[in-house]
């Protein structure tokens, strides 16, 4: 039993645990910035999770163990998952245990029971909010396992780490078929994580909002871990698309001195996509929720391509 | 793949795009600019494949292709849009998300299709054939579901993109007597086109061509 890649594992999950919030706070603190107003600093999500540890839980009357149990469960489901996506490393002891596929299928557990969840109160914005997370669900996994897919074909395996492999040890090449999966990619995280223009991740009781639906009777530590869970969707999102499609810089095996590197790596792309995701924001207004079919159908388009474009041009 | 190739698909994975992009693009001006870019893309892959090939002549197809469907055939259309005041139009268009479904299904179908080409011939184009083949049926299911008889000529327009386009991945382009031929064919069919619009709108007070159902007789 080698110590390194166990020291590694628990290097990144740390890492997950601390930087998500931080990652959200360099986003809203950029967006601060744009918009000319004074930002709260780059850890106030962080002090907004500690807060809310300290604060009461309370549960409605008529709440099930579901709703009890969901917040332990999204959060645990999404540390494993950053624990099976390369961000520093790929020598990952838990990243045999789970391929790209499986990681999907985590992601979609822990939706489905936060949908559950919403409707456990029998509140009017719970079931609403739950009902539309499942469209957008069911049209964004297909354009997201295309996309996976496409990168799949390209590397040969589905295994992020064997991706993450393959694609820094072989010689670069423009292919079509990436730069479609990368498109799609990027809508498809857009409408997972909840940003605009799908969902808009600022508002609390707003009729048009999403996953604020849901989540809205939940207090205290239940919503702290449920909004650390969020964040950490996001930061997740974001290092499946660095390891899939820009993954120069993440340490080889067995390499302790790549690790230095690697963590620069992994900074300077943060900010470069947290700037692409602020400038999309700003850019763009919500859009009705009718039009969110043609926006995920665009990504299951863009998935498509990629993938006969891999066939046809390459 | 050499570099040029790996261009070559990148700009043939552009125009498949834009051909998309103009299916289900509603306002009018942004599907005059999406077909200036497929007009840019076809003019540089047309340049690239005369410089990998050695084929000297469609260097001239491309500055043609720059100046008529980059340049000459969107100044006409908007000058056009803007005389009849439809530049502002957004096109009422029912279910987009399918009309994305059957062009994945054309573009699948126009694969299949040239694959036994794909086999044969030895030219560096010969992957972009099934994209050529795409760009002009995809064109072909834009008139097919589009209703404004202007958007009906951009995706007219777009399918003799997707010809040129096939000319050039098939046999390294055709004859320059016969693209010239072409081009000024075109040309003339923008003007003819252009005095039709007028007369639709004039007879229909509407660009709509479902209007002309109504010259039926009564049963």
């Amino acid at each position: 039993m080698r110590i390194y890649p166990i020291i590694i594992e628990i290097l990144q999950i740390a890492i997950v645990l601390i930087l998500a919030p931080i990652f959200i706070g360099w986003i809203r603190m950029l967006k601060c910035w744009f918009q000319g107003r004074t930002s709260a600093g780059l850890f106030q999500p962080l002090r907004d999770i500690m807060k809310l540890f300290y604060k009461d839980v309370v549960l409605a009357e008529n709440a099930s163990w579901i709703f009890r149990f969901t917040p332990y469960l999204v959060f645990s489901v999404t540390v494993l998952a950053g624990g099976i996506i390369p961000i520093l490393s790929v020598d990952l002891p838990l990243s045999a245990t789970a391929d790209v596929i499986a990681l999907i299928a985590l992601f979609a557990i822990a939706r489905f029971f936060i949908a559950l969840a919403g409707m456990d109160i029998g509140t009017a914005f719970g079931g609403m909010g739950s009902s539309r997370e499942m469209m957008i669900a069911s049209l964004a996994e297909p354009a997201m396992l295309m996309a996976i897919f496409t990168v799949s074909l390209v590397s040969k395996s589905t295994s992020l780490s064997q991706i993450v492999q393959v694609i820094t040890h072989t010689e670069f090449i423009l292919r079509p078929s990436m730069a479609f999966a990368i498109l799609a990619f990027i809508l498809i995280t857009i409408a997972e994580t909840g940003r605009i223009p799908v969902d808009n991740p600022a508002t609390h009781l707003e009729l048009t909002m999403i996953h604020e639906a849901m989540i809205l009777e939940y207090s205290g530590r239940h919503l702290a871990l449920i909004e650390w869970a969020g964040m950490m969707k996001l930061f997740l999102f974001t290092s499946i698309g660095i390891a899939s499609f820009f993954p120069w810089g993440i340490a080889a095996v067995d390499n302790m001195f790549q690790l230095p590197a690697a963590i620069i790596f992994m900074a300077v792309k943060f900010c470069i996509v947290g700037i692409v995701i602020v400038l999309i924001e700003l850019g763009l207004a919500k859009m009705r929720i009718f039009r969110v079919p043609e926006f995920l159908g665009s990504a299951f388009l863009f998935a498509s391509l990629g993938m006969i474009s891999y066939f046809i041009l390459e | 793949m050499n570099f040029a190739a790996q261009i070559n698909s990148i700009l043939a994975a552009l125009i498949l795009l834009t051909a998309f992009g103009l299916l289900v693009q509603r306002r009018i001006h942004g599907l005059l600019h999406l077909f200036a870019w497929q007009g840019v893309f076809l003019s540089i892959s047309t340049a690239v494949v005369g410089y990998t090939a050695g084929a000297h002549h469609l260097y001239i197809s491309s500055v043609l292709t720059l100046a008529l469907k980059v340049i000459l055939l969107p100044y006409i259309l908007y000058v056009l849009i803007h005389r009849l005041q439809i530049h502002k139009d957004v096109e009422t268009m029912l279910n987009v998300p399918t009309t994305m479904l059957i062009g994945i299904a054309l573009v699948i179908f126009s694969y299949h299709l040239t694959s036994p080409i794909r086999e044969l011939s030895t030219l560096v184009t010969r992957s972009t054939l099934a994209v050529a083949l795409s760009t002009v049926m995809l064109g072909l299911l834009m008139m097919i579901t589009r209703r404004n008889a202007v958007t009906q000529i951009i995706g007219f327009l777009a399918m003799e993109n997707g010809l040129f386009f096939a000319a050039t991945s098939a046999t390294y382009g055709m004859p320059l007597v016969v693209e010239l031929g072409v081009a000024l064919d075109i040309l003339i069919a923008a003007f003819i086109f252009g005095i039709f619009f007028f007369h639709i709108r004039t007879t229909f007070d509407s660009l709509d061509v479902e209007q002309m159902a109504k010259l039926k007789e009564e049963d």
